[in-house]
Formats: structure tokens, C-alpha cells, sequence
């Protein structure tokens, strides 16, 4: 089980029109992720890393070739089924961390669990192991303006793994954080890896990310060029 | 998870507040110049109902055509029977007979000499009778300035403009020279009673109330009359029952004889509404085509408003949108939810400005806009106090604007949930 394909994607390509000449990117990339890994999609901006990262949690469709995530081929989800993939087994962390700012620490995470209608006294348990999980816990009735950028990553993380998925993709999770804290949030992923066993996907061009994960792939102009793993552990276990 | 979203419709400001603000004022004035436009209009019709038209008029038919001049020679005579015949087949209706006149009124100095002397035009109502109508009608008490009500023969209430024209005060005496029903001339004196403000600007210039059986003395008119108003018991015109009486009555007289074996009945009576007389008609036609055009331009630059509101107010939360999309709710809804919020926010505003538009137009409605000073040179007969007028559609009018353009406005800019890929929706957040 710990070795089964959880992404796949073969010759997988989106074309974006730049008035009369267009851009493939990514392009035809042909990929297979594992459960557990630690993986970074790396290169510089323009290579097609969001944008697989998109596919991969079925906001994207593409516009050739396949993506299977889960058993499942994404261009063939209807939206209710893409929202369905999403709702259950795939976590979300962004960039500008995108807390609902009208909401509490509590009520962001809590959010997912609403949505997957999670009977109210196990969602109290949940959201609590969740921001336990973060460092959290003594802020949950914070608004997210009264957050460091740190904390307000780390809810975001809080919110993307109270639901216990599968998949958690990470869009240049650390670009607005300072060096400590972005050492901080990867340690906090980083175990999260190892004791819950989530998949992590993120797309990044910070040295700082990098250098936790296991499993590293370079695009450039779309194409994968390098698929490099790791035998050294991770930064924040040595 | 409606608690969840209707918590934070609560808390966010921008999206509960300002938009229940910006229903709430637009219905409130359309609520409010809906009334005020309806009262403005009323008022001119009803004042013209109690000084000229009543609800309905009879007159006889040659009085009739010449009704702008007040031709007495032509009016009424025998007006007892009439009175009765009336009162006996439309017993909903206040019946009361008038004569409207002219002439000068002059005023003596202690030595009998001419003082003073304007030209008055006259309105002679049964003042003396203890169940007149017309003191309902007229408001004569609650309009007396100085003085006191008629209650002998011999006197008359002057407008409170032409008394202080005439330097007169209640006590005085003031000869009244006209010309009878049959052209002789008609010299009477009589006395003030008190002097009386009809609340338009016109008359209080230039008019007299006289009791009705003094001007038919003075006049050579006995048991005539210039008229017979009839006025509905909530004092409330109602075209439609105005129309079907004067129908069936006008038919019953279509063949009377004449005084006269050459004329064709000219003498017959034969009843009108306000709008079959004086070119009332034509008036009241564009006064209506007008109001509704403004309330019309007014009902749909609201909701154009509205509309944006609702809009703007969508396309600035595509980024929240898009972080609810990436966790993992459906577009469908995300879009019910933004609906519901807006049908929410539509129904509070509209009920809110709906009840705030009503009872500011009440309060209009009970005390009215006093706007005399503006009209101290005015010749027309317009009211001095405005007043708004509440009907049943002031309660819709601003309402359903109120709901259905901010629904509306939130319904076209939530398609975009649907339009856009996804992915495209999702990039709002880094925006």
C-alpha cells in the first residue's frame, strides 16, 4: 500500500494561446507519485508548475494526455466529482495562505469538516488535533489578521489536514514567509509526513523548501528535466 | 453549515452592512417620492373636489357649458326637489348645493365713504344648517384665522390675504356689489365673521364664504343654486362608482324638457366628475403619464443601482470563492449561497426601507409640507400644504425593486463561478 501510485499522469500537456504563437506548459510530462512521498516540483516561473499542481488537484483540466489522481481521471470528472476528489482527499496550502478573514482560527479549519458534513462533536475533536498538530491551539479564536505570517500559514496547513487527506498540494507555501518561519512550516509538514503518512505535492522555487524534500523534479520550459530523489533525510530531521 | 455562512455574512460588513444600506435608502425613497408624488397629486385634485368639482356636479346642461364663467343666469332653480331626488337615490353620497359668484366688495370707513374695495370671487355654502356637509367638506372651522364661524344671516368669512389687503377685521362691515341672476345690479351688506385661511394661495387672496340663502337673496337666486356637489363619505374620489352614478343619472335626464318650449332641454340637469370638467380631464391624463414616468425613470435607476451593488459586491469576493471552490465545495453551492445572501440582504433592506419610506411618508401624510411662502405670487389654485398620500402600491414599489435587482445584480455576476475554469477563479486569490 505504501507503494501504490496515488498521482499518474502520462504525456500530460496544457496549452495556453499567447495571442498567435502558444505555450505548452507543462509538457507532456509523464509522472508517477507514490503514497508518502515528499515531493517538490521545482523550476523557474512560466514552467508549468501551478498549473500541474492545478491539474493534479482537479481545478485545471489538460489539454492532452491523462492525469489520474486516486484512481481518477481528471478530465473526465464532472465538477461535482472534481469538488467530490477535493472535499475528501486532497488538501490545499497556498501561497497568500487565503484564510476566510471574516472567521476565526477555529471556524477556517473547521470549514472542511462543514462541508463534509462531519457530525459537530467529532469536528470539535478534529479541528483541535488539527491545530494541536500546528501549535495552535491557544489561538483558535483569533481572526486571521491578528496572525503572524507564520501562524497564518500554519492554520492554513491546520485546515488543509484536518480532514485527513490523502494529498496535500502546496503552492509556494513559504514565498511570503521569512527564513524561520518558513523552517518552521516545512518541519511541521515534514512530520506531518512521517506520522500521518500525507502526500505532499508542492510547487516552489525556494532553496529553503527544497532542501526538505525527499523527491525533487525539475521543469523547465514545461518538460521535466531532472526526477532526483533524495537518500539524505530530510533538513529537518538532521 | 447555514449558521457557518450566515455567520459570516454577519460579521462582514462589506457584505451585509453596505449593501443592506444601499437597499435599505433606495427603497426608502422610492417609497417616499412614490407617496409624496401620489399625495401632491391628490391634493390638487382633492382641493379642486372641494372648492370647485365635488366628486360629482350637477349642474343643468347649459350651466354646464359655460361652468368655467359661473353663469348663475343659467343655474339651478327648484333645487329642493332635486336635493331630495338626489339624496333619495344615492343616500352614500353627501349632497350640498352651492353658488359661486363675483363682484366687488367694498369697505366703509366710519363715515359710510369707500376705504377700501377689491374684486372678490365668491363661494356661497350652506354655513346655517346644523347638518351642513360643509363644514366637513370646506374644514372651515380648523381654517379660521381670526374671529369666529358664520352663525347668523348677514355673515361672511373673508380669505385671510384679501382681509389684510382690505384692512379688515372680524366685525367690520363690507358692502358686497354684484349683479343679479337676472342682470340687475345687487348691492348687500354684510358682516365679517372672521377671516379664514383656505390653504391655497389663490383664494386667500381673493375670496368670500357667504351662507347660501344670503347670496340667493342677493342674487334674486331663491331655491336656486349655481350647483349641487356631491362628495363620496370618505371623502376619497372614486372614478369608477363617479362614473357609473353620473352614467345612470345622465341617462334618466337625457330627455327632460326644457324651461323653454324652443330650447332642448337646456335646463335639464346632468351630472360630471372632476375629470369631464374644465379641461380637467387632459390634466389629470398627463399629470398621471408624468408621475409614472418619473417614478418609472426613479424605479429603474434604483434598481440599476442595486443591480451594480449586487455585481461588485459578487466580483470582489471571487477569491473566497475560489478558496471555497479549492477546499472543496461545490460551485453550485457556492452560487445558492450568494444568492440566498443577497435574497437575505434584499428582504431586510426592502422590508426596512419599505417600512421606513411608509412611515415617513405618514408622518408627510398627517402633517404635510407647508409651501405658501413659495407660493405668495401664485395665481393657481395649488394647495399651501403638501402632503404625501400612502396607497397600496406605495407598498410594493419600493420592495420589489428592493429584492429582485439585488438578487438580480448577484445572480449575473455569480454565472462567472460557472463561466470561468476553475483554476482561472482560484487565481483571484494571488490578485
Amino acid at each position: 500500500m505504501q507503494n501504490s501510485a496515488l498521482i499518474k499522469t502520462e504525456n500530460l500537456e496544457k496549452t495556453y494561446s499567447l495571442g498567435l504563437t502558444s505555450l505548452k506548459a507543462p509538457d507532456d510530462v509523464t509522472l508517477t507519485v507514490t503514497r508518502g512521498e515528499f515531493l517538490g516540483l521545482v523550476g523557474p516561473s512560466g514552467s508549468g508548475k501551478t498549473t500541474l499542481l492545478n491539474i493534479i488537484g482537479s481545478l485545471d483540466a489538460p489539454t492532452s494526455g491523462t492525469a489520474e489522481v486516486l484512481g481518477r481521471r481528471i478530465d473526465s470528472l464532472s465538477q461535482k466529482e472534481a469538488a467530490g476528489l477535493r472535499n475528501g482527499h486532497i488538501g490545499f496550502i497556498f501561497q497568500t495562505f487565503n484564510l476566510l478573514p471574516v472567521y476565526t482560527v477555529y471556524e477556517n479549519v473547521e470549514f472542511p469538516l462543514l462541508l463534509q458534513g462531519v457530525e459537530s462533536s467529532r469536528r470539535r475533536q478534529l479541528v483541535e488535533e488539527a491545530l494541536e498538530w500546528v501549535g495552535l491551539a491557544d489561538r483558535a479564536d483569533s481572526r486571521p489578521v491578528q496572525l503572524s505570517g507564520g501562524q497564518g500559514q500554519r492554520v492554513a496547513i491546520a485546515r488543509a489536514i484536518v480532514k485527513k487527506p490523502e494529498i496535500v498540494l502546496a503552492d509556494e507555501p513559504t514565498a511570503n514567509l521569512d527564513a524561520a518561519n518558513s523552517h518552521h512550516i516545512m518541519r511541521t509538514m515534514v512530520q506531518l509526513n512521517e506520522e500521518l503518512g500525507t502526500t505532499f505535492v508542492f510547487a516552489t522555487h525556494d532553496e529553503k523548501v527544497i532542501g526538505y524534500l525527499k523527491r525533487k523534479i525539475t521543469l523547465i520550459d514545461g518538460r521535466i528535466s531532472k526526477d532526483e530523489r533524495s537518500d539524505q533525510p530530510p533538513l529537518a530531521v538532521r | 453549515m447555514i449558521p457557518f455562512l450566515f455567520k459570516g455574512l454577519l460579521r462582514d460588513r462589506s457584505r451585509s452592512l453596505f449593501p443592506f444600506l444601499t437597499v435599505f435608502a433606495g427603497v426608502v425613497l422610492t417609497v417616499f417620492l412614490h407617496a409624496w408624488l401620489n399625495g401632491v397629486l391628490s391634493s390638487l385634485l382633492e382641493s379642486t373636489a372641494h372648492y370647485s368639482t365635488g366628486h360629482i356636479r350637477v349642474m343643468t346642461k347649459a350651466y354646464a357649458k359655460e361652468a368655467d364663467q359661473n353663469p348663475n343666469d343659467l343655474g339651478l332653480l327648484g333645487i329642493d326637489t332635486l336635493m331630495t331626488e338626489l339624496r333619495r337615490l344615492y343616500p352614500d353620497l353627501l349632497w350640498t348645493p352651492r353658488i359661486k359668484f363675483g363682484g366687488l366688495l367694498d369697505i366703509p370707513d366710519e363715515k359710510g365713504e369707500t376705504r377700501a374695495q377689491a374684486p372678490v370671487s365668491g363661494m356661497a355654502v350652506d354655513l346655517l344648517s346644523p347638518d351642513s356637509p360643509e363644514w366637513r367638506i370646506l374644514n372651515i372651522e380648523n381654517a379660521i384665522v381670526q374671529g369666529r364661524v358664520p352663525r347668523n344671516r348677514g355673515e361672511i368669512l373673508a380669505g385671510v390675504d384679501l382681509a389684510a389687503r382690505l384692512g379688515i377685521q372680524p366685525g367690520d362691515t363690507a358692502t358686497f356689489i354684484s349683479s343679479t341672476m337676472y342682470g340687475s345690479m345687487s348691492v348687500m351688506n354684510f358682516v365679517i365673521a372672521g377671516t379664514v385661511r383656505f390653504g391655497i394661495a389663490a383664494m386667500d387672496k381673493a375670496t368670500v364664504i357667504a351662507d347660501l340663502a344670503d347670496i340667493q337673496q342677493a342674487l334674486d337666486m331663491q331655491g336656486g343654486a349655481g350647483e349641487i356637489l356631491g362628495f363620496f363619505a370618505d371623502d376619497l374620489y372614486h372614478e369608477d362608482r363617479a362614473n357609473a352614478v353620473t352614467a345612470v343619472f345622465n341617462a334618466c335626464h337625457r330627455n327632460d324638457p326644457g324651461d323653454s318650449p324652443r330650447d332642448t332641454g337646456a335646463f335639464s340637469p346632468v351630472m360630471g366628475t372632476p375629470r369631464t370638467q374644465s379641461g380637467l380631464s387632459d390634466y389629470l391624463d398627463y399629470v398621471d403619464v408624468f408621475s409614472g414616468v418619473i417614478m418609472g425613470v426613479f424605479v429603474v435607476a434604483m434598481s440599476i443601482v442595486l443591480w451594480n451593488a449586487g455585481l461588485t459586491g459578487s466580483l470582489r469576493r471571487y477569491g473566497e470563492f475560489g478558496v471555497r471552490l479549492a477546499i472543496g465545495e461545490e460551485k453550485e453551492h457556492v452560487y445558492v449561497s450568494l444568492q440566498a445572501e443577497s435574497l437575505m440582504i434584499g428582504f431586510a433592506g426592502a422590508v426596512a426601507g419599505t417600512a421606513t419610506g411608509l412611515a415617513a411618508a405618514a408622518y408627510t401624510q398627517a402633517h404635510g409640507f407647508d409651501i405658501g411662502s413659495v407660493l405668495k405670487e401664485s395665481t393657481m389654485m395649488l394647495p399651501n400644504i403638501i402632503r404625501a398620500r400612502i396607497s397600496p402600491f406605495s407598498y410594493v414599489i419600493g420592495f420589489l425593486p428592493g429584492l429582485l435587482a439585488t438578487f438580480l445584480g448577484t445572480t449575473i455576476s455569480g454565472i462567472g463561478i460557472y463561466r470561468r475554469q476553475t483554476s482561472e477563479l482560484f487565481k483571484e486569490l494571488e490578485t
